[in-house]
């Protein structure tokens, strides 16, 4: 497979996943939806979410380099500045902005 | 469409500075602006958008990105079920609708206080269609500024980071019991520990689903209220 047809089988799969996902209680559970996908549904965000922050900081090494001390700084911002403002938008750009000066300078 | 058009305007902001984020991103890693725009048209969900590029540069399998996929969008489930009444108004429009529910969509069309006379199905409409015009162009013109100032936006991926520590501080405050958000965090940095940092997304999202039918009961006793769910309209 060339870039070029990876990149476009990717977006592909991304769409019909996610389009499919949408369309499914409109075409399926018109009327009766199974338990267990509403609990899933129900229960599956918030521990999506927190593998997904995993995801994002999975190639930290603690031994070599900046030892992820500017992702340590970036998060915890982030976080402090969100629970102060609640801000989407703010609490991002100050913890983007604050990681691309930590890792210049760490 | 009047009335449409206002209430999409907070969605406005959001869409378009997190769209550009998305766009430097994408750009970032060697696409052209025109995948960008391709994928806020086609795939067009906010922190998947995210995801994908991620998966992408990783080379990531076709299968990975499938289950990443579901895993990170059932929520959506949610929103069509919430629908599935209030869109029997809609005639030709009703695919593009339910194409379009995101988030953030979600969030203007589950209740909506309209004026006398305006039309519902008019309104939900326009607010879908105005929601996706600025995340394409949020997305396009990101990834245009990008390439066109020609500056390697160093750590600008930690936008991804940044916003899923966001949706997880909104969630955490919103929720009384944390245990699927501890669940997330602990079965994937065991994977992560166990299998590696390239290989560790299938095996945590197994052990997810299943550590969270296994807790089902301690989940339900506590917190049973599915308006909750309402307020993730923001997440994206």
């Amino acid at each position: 497979m060339s870039a070029f047809q990876y990149t476009l089988a990717v977006v592909a799969v991304v769409s019909l996943v996610t389009g499919a996902i949408r369309f499914s209680p409109f075409l399926i559970f018109r009327k009766k939806t199974p338990g267990f996908v509403l609990y899933l549904g129900k229960v599956l965000p918030f521990a999506i979410i927190g593998m997904l922050v995993v995801y994002c900081l999975k190639d930290i090494n603690f031994l070599q380099g900046s030892r992820g001390i500017p992702e340590a700084i970036a998060v915890l911002a982030t976080a402090l500045i969100h629970k102060w403002k609640h801000n989407t938008l703010l609490s991002i750009l100050i913890g983007t902005i604050l990681y691309m000066i930590a890792i210049i300078y760490l | 469409m009047k009335q449409a058009w206002i209430a999409s305007l907070p969605v406005m902001a959001g869409y378009v500075v997190l769209g550009i984020g998305f766009g430097i991103i994408l750009n970032n890693n060697g696409y052209s602006w025109i995948w960008s725009t391709v994928m806020a048209i086609t795939i067009y969900a906010g922190s998947m958008q995210y995801v994908t590029a991620n998966l992408l540069a990783k080379g990531a399998s076709l299968l990975a990105v499938a289950l990443m996929t579901l895993m990170v969008n059932l929520r959506h489930i949610f929103y069509g079920i919430t629908m599935l009444e209030d869109y029997k108004v809609a005639g030709k429009e009703k695919p593009y609708l339910i194409f379009a529910l995101t988030d953030e969509t979600f969030s203007l069309v589950c209740s909506p206080k309209l004026e006398e006379g305006v039309s519902k199905r008019g309104y939900y409409f326009w607010v879908s269609l105005f929601n996706q015009l600025y995340w394409i162009f949020g997305c396009t013109i990101g990834s245009i500024l990008a390439s066109a100032v020609n500056f390697q936006f160093k750590g600008v991926d930690f936008s991804m980071t940044a916003l899923f520590v966001v949706i997880f501080v909104e969630q955490w405050e919103s929720q009384k019991n944390h245990l699927p958000a501890i669940t997330g965090v602990c079965a994937s940095v065991i994977c992560l520990l166990l299998f590696g940092s390239s290989d560790f997304l299938i095996p945590a999202m197994i052990l997810i689903t299943v550590l969270l039918f296994v807790e089902k009961r301690w989940i339900l006793s506590e917190s049973d209220d599915k308006t909750r769910k309402n307020q993730e309209g923001e997440s994206e």
